[in-house]
């Protein structure tokens, strides 16, 4: 197992870094150039930023010395706020976001899960259609229709939960990691409902049934873990869905989180901010699907020995 | 009393196609310390029969119409899937034809045999471990305080057919039910296996329902045999009577599938079509492994004319010698000579005109024909392809090839998933004789079909392989097989020739160990002299 | 005897092929159905647009500003006046478009790219497959809005990028089915027959590999839509004067307190869209039989 892990902990390690370089050039090479200013700046000003974010020095050692910030844990400053780091602005939204993500995958997790094994359990029947209705109108709603239509039916009509914020009034929480939430919810359900299904056709099934244990140990003991596997490696996808999808949610909800940040960033055209949050998110992501690779490989014992005893 | 009683059961599957009966109104009784073999082909009802009494098919679409199925008197089939899940697994076990996937792949072998003795019985973990330990000892895993907290797929084959049987004996049942639990096993395990369920049987005198599509495989163990076909019983009663003086038709047939003769060798010797010398074929398996030899320093020679029959276990590598001779498979070194052309060596244009002389026909007749191609266009490839018909010939040379390999002519627009397995392998030997060759490989032909068809489609090889004047390479697991067809057999073991020689050679005067082990493993000897 | 030969080869029953049987049981399946007409629908209306359109795109009306459905204006108005209904119309062309053009793209170099991997095998398949496995673990969505904030919100880079992201699993399909069939025993009948390998590839491998890629091309274009509609949503989409149903979306969500058919109505149409294209492809799926891809 650990064979696997550091094998795959290598494989990421070229990803990260091809991030960092196509984010680094990208952003350096974009037309009209991030820091021709639009307002004229005296000309021992200009130096000054130039210096201080090191656009005097040739293309290749503002990347080496951009690879040594990172490798230090600095992300660098912000270009449209002097003075605040890109560090500080993690530091700040990181935690709403990592909370309002973790309830959405909550949400996706349990509903999604409950939904999708429910379902494969009695597959054609009302227990299969019913949830697998719901989870393809989860599919086709997307967040940012979803939000405003909770916000106008829940916070607006019916005035039963708060619209906005995050942490300010109880409540305010709901709608948000619903919102975000329920797409992933629907495509758990959709592929734990698959998985189990494919599982509970398997030969070993009936192997147990023919032990005479009862149903519900069948599935807990011999199903779940098979048909759970394709959920456990989608959330390695999932986690890089949630963060997109919280640019619009936090959008939405006005929530002061790193997505809301990231697409202010963004519409500011604030460079190095945009630079600094894209390879600290990619590595975020590229790391959480390596995380639930490893899991989902763990849980397979074949996988599992074919990286651990030779 | 019976150990277990069945009358008159009747077990339908509805679907949206309509009603089919799978078993139709069945009779029959297991006694205490007696095998009793339930023998049919695919469809026959044999497996139905037995799940639906334990509530094993799921139902709908399965249901059942009717009839009782007692077990020490009382009926199975009135009872509730709660009095079921009691009797299954401590009363009656079963285990099953693959066991590949018949164990769990995520949990160890030792947690799932003491599965059904911890749910049935009242006995502690560490009790409970130290039965299974013995059980495994029993059917003769080794090491079974090592392997215990092995997982399935550190198992043979084999190896876990036996951990399936210490499954199934772990709460010592009085009825096992074994649904042909050695049709996806090798010849020589299979034997072993067997011989391990007799053994069992006999020292706990429990009845033991073994289904299975081959009369062969249960002529030494059943003690009572009843055939199914098309959800009836046919025939039924002790094994001597069914093997000697079987009165219905159908069990007749199937006996008389059985080859039981031996091929006479040709007279006059000709001279080799085919030279193969020192050929050496290994696969690679990436950077830091040793590559399989699947074919390891192999010569031999077919003569003009000839059968040979290569006969070998899975992994021995006759598969692969077939296809490298027809260059399917790129060799590693040695020769190839065919007509006195080195064949290793060709390129474009004359490989075409030497495919056109060689042909294969592959094991499994649902994998082996183009799903989206009519039956026409199938047979009309090769023809125009190597321009034996144009345009307007095709459609007769079509036609001539389905006569020849039996087809009835309006079936020629119809697609593969149209025929039945019997038939698609009509037409992929139509296939293979459209160019007229003069040299087939026949790749275990028959092993995926039921028995009585293996019996129609050896028959036609042998028919068309004499009207096509051909010279065959004949590849298969089965002796038997192999000795009604070939002039001439090879043993292969692990890649390599072990012994050669005619069919009466082999079976009466066998030189090498291996192929002793071989010929007390086939099934049913007796039924072969 | 060639007339009757001819005779016997036409008065033979007509077989049932695979794809013929596939249409039998999608025929069936009355959610596929549905959803494939009401594809079909929005399309046609899509093309037709600007024939069949009840208001001209620019037309405002400041005077009248946003009314609720009415006789004259079907969906209502927007807050310039303009009709909601032509507004969706000029946005479903573009949602749309984007959806066809950007898998189109994919398709084009997936396929490309799985089946010369799976087919040539080896090496070459090792290193193409592995770059597709660092791609892949790339975070694309938010290379995306990089690209669009670094080069201006542009159609035709929208495209080309949501294109170079789907590709990839197109390329990871093609590839397993190449190698699947390659392993069937009728290639290998194919080849000792002596068929060159166009021909093969022609007559084998395409006509058995279109299944499960028709399947994916099916549900590749709603996700594309999806991705389309969430950076308009964010502004970093389609800009105006052009609209899409994302941006339509998106200026509902501004107004819906007061006039929620802003927000309502382009959200049914995308909503009705992705139901349609997504009931369609799982419809195919069972109709062809395709088994659930594992990536």
């Amino acid at each position: 197992m650990w064979r696997f892990i550091s094998f795959r902990l290598l494989q990421a390690i070229p990803v990260i870094l091809a991030v960092i370089t196509m984010t680094f050039f990208l952003v350096r090479i974009a037309p009209g150039g991030p820091f021709d200013s639009e307002k004229a700046v005296m000309p021992e000003v200009k130096a000054a930023l130039e210096a201080q974010y090191r656009l005097d020095q040739p293309l290749f050692n503002q990347y080496t010395a951009y690879l040594g910030d990172l490798a230090q844990g600095e992300f660098g400053p912000s270009f449209k706020y002097p003075g605040r780091s890109v560090n500080e602005l993690i530091g700040a939204g990181l935690p709403v976001t990592a909370e309002l993500g973790l309830y959405a995958l909550l949400v996706a997790v349990i509903i999604g899960g409950l939904a999708g094994v429910m379902a494969s359990l009695k597959p054609n029947t009302a227990q299969d259609y019913l949830p697998m209705s719901a989870a393809m109108i989860g599919i086709c709603m997307p967040s940012f229709l979803l939000g405003p239509l909770l916000v106008l039916v829940f916070g607006i009509y019916l005035d039963w939960l708060p619209v906005s914020g995050w942490g300010d009034i109880p409540g305010d929480k709901i709608l948000p990691s619903i919102t975000l939430g329920s797409a992933y919810a629907a495509y758990i359900a959709r592929l734990s409902r698959a998985g189990m299904l494919e599982v509970m056709s398997q030969d070993y099934i009936r192997t147990a049934r023919a032990k005479g244990l009862p149903e519900w140990q069948v599935v807990t003991k011999h199903a779940l873990r098979g048909g759970l596997i394709p959920v456990v490696a989608f959330l390695g996808p999932a986690f890089a869905g949630l963060l997109a999808g919280s640019f619009v949610v936090e959008t939405i909800f006005q929530i002061p989180g790193l997505g809301r940040f990231y697409v202010q960033a963004a519409f500011n055209r604030d460079y190095t901010m945009i630079l600094g949050t894209t390879v600290f998110l990619s590595t975020l992501i590229v790391l959480f699907n390596l995380l639930s690779d490893i899991l989902a490989a763990w849980m397979n014992p074949r996988l599992r020995a074919q990286f651990g005893e030779k | 009393m019976s150990l277990l009683e069945v009358n008159d059961l009747q077990v339908s599957f509805v679907t949206r196609m309509g009603t089919n009966k799978a078993v139709d109104g069945i009779s029959f009784s297991v006694e205490i310390g007696k095998i009793t073999a339930i023998i049919g082909e695919s469809g026959s009802g044999k497996s139905v029969a037995c799940y639906s009494m334990l509530g094993l098919i799921p139902q709908p679409p399965g249901r059942i119409d009717g009839g009782q199925a007692l077990f020490e008197g009382q009926d199975l089939l009135q009872m509730s899937e709660a009095q079921l899940r009691e009797i299954r697994g401590r009363d009656i076990a079963m285990i099953f034809q693959d066991p590949m996937t018949c164990l769990n792949p995520f949990m160890t072998i030792g947690k799932q045999l003491v599965e059904p003795l911890l749910y049935h019985k009242d006995v502690s973990k560490e009790q409970a471990k130290r039965r299974a330990i013995e059980l495994l000892e029993e059917v003769g895993i080794r090491d079974p305080e090592d392997t215990f907290d092995n997982f399935p797929h550190q198992f043979s084959g084999g190896m876990r057919q036996r951990v399936m049987i210490a499954m199934a004996l772990i709460n010592e049942p009085k009825l096992l039910i074994a649904d042909e639990p050695t049709t996806a096993l090798d010849v020589t395990i299979q034997a072993q296996i067997l011989k391990l369920i007799a053994e069992l049987q006999t020292k706990r005198d429990i009845g033991v329902i073994f289904i299975s599509h081959d009369l062969a495989v249960v002529a030494d163990i059943a003690d009572q045999i009843i055939v199914m076909q098309q959800g009836k019983v046919v025939e039924g009663g002790d094994s001597q009577h069914i093997f000697h003086n079987a009165e219905h038709p159908y069990t007749q047939k199937l006996l008389s599938a059985i080859p039981a003769d031996s091929k006479q060798p040709m007279e006059d010797e000709t001279e080799p079509l085919i030279q193969v010398r020192k050929l050496c074929t290994w696969f690679e398996q990436g950077k830091n492994k040793k590559p399989v030899k699947a074919v390891n320093d192999v010569s031999f020679d077919i003569n003009r004319g000839e059968v040979l029959g290569l006969v070998g276990e899975s992994g021995s590598g006759k598969s692969t010698i077939g296809r490298s001779i027809l260059r399917l498979v790129p060799i590693t070194s040695g020769q190839v000579s065919f007509d006195e052309t080195d064949v290793t060596q060709l390129q474009g244009g004359n490989l075409k005109n030497f495919r056109r002389r060689m042909q294969m026909i592959f094991q499994d007749p649902f994998a082996s024909l183009n799903p989206r191609m009519t039956v026409f266009d199938t047979l009309a490839e090769p023809l125009l392809l190597h321009g034996i018909a144009n345009r307007k010939t095709v459609a007769s040379g079509v036609l001539k090839l389905m006569d020849d390999v039996g087809l009835a002519r309006n079936f020629v627009r119809k697609y593969p998933h149209e025929f039945s397995g019997g038939q698609r392998q009509r037409i992929a030997i139509g296939r293979a004789l459209a160019t007229s060759p003069e040299f087939v490989v026949a790749d275990e032909p028959v092993s995926a079909l039921d028995v009585t068809i293996q019996a129609q489609i050896l028959d036609l090889m042998q028919d068309l392989g004499k009207e096509y004047g051909l010279t065959m390479l004949f590849v298969s697991h089965d002796l038997a097989v192999v000795r009604h067809l070939a002039d001439r057999i090879l043993v292969l073991y692990k890649g390599e020739i072990v012994e050669q020689g005619t069919g009466e050679d082999l079976f009466e005067r066998p030189q090498q160990d291996y192929t002793r082990q071989l010929l007390q493993s086939i099934p049913g000897r007796a039924l072969l002299s | 005897m060639t007339t009757d030969v001819i005779s016997d080869i036409t008065e033979a029953e007509q077989g049932s092929s695979l794809w013929h049987d596939a249409w039998l049981r999608l025929r069936k399946n009355k959610m596929a159905l549905f959803g494939g007409i009401t594809l079909l629908l929005f399309v046609i209306i899509a093309i037709l647009t600007p024939l069949i359109a009840p208001y001209s795109y620019e037309t405002q009306n400041l005077d009248l500003g946003a009314t609720p459905p009415s006789a004259a204006h079907w969906l209502g108005t927007d807050i310039f006046g303009r009709d909601l209904l032509t507004q969706v119309m000029y946005g479903g062309r573009i949602s749309l478009a984007v959806g066809f053009v950007a898998t189109s793209v994919a398709l084009v170099i997936g396929i490309t790219w799985g089946a010369i991997a799976g087919y040539v095998g080896g090496r070459v398949d090792a290193v193409m497959m592995r770059l597709v496995d660092i791609l892949y673990a790339l975070p694309f969505m938010i290379f995306i809005v990089l690209l669009m904030v670094v080069f201006g919100r542009n159609v035709l880079l929208l495209f080309l990028a949501i294109g170079a992201v789907e590709w990839l699993t197109m390329a990871r399909i093609m590839r397993s089915q190449v190698q699947q069939l390659r392993q069937q025993e009728f290639v290998e009948a194919a080849i000792s027959l002596g068929l060159p390998p166009h021909t093969i590839i022609r007559r084998h491998l395409i006509p058995n590999a279109l299944g499960p890629i028709i399947v994916y091309t099916t549900l590749t274009i709603p996700s594309v839509m999806l991705l389309e509609a969430f950076l308009s949503f964010l502004g970093l989409g389609i800009q105006p004067p052009q609209t899409s149903w994302g941006l339509l979306i998106s200026y509902g969500a501004e107004t819906m307190e007061e006039f929620p058919w802003l927000l309502i109505f382009p959200g049914l149409a995308l909503t009705l869209t992705l139901f349609s294209l997504n009931f369609l492809g799982d419809g195919l799926r069972d109709a062809l039989d395709v088994r659930r891809s594992k990536d």
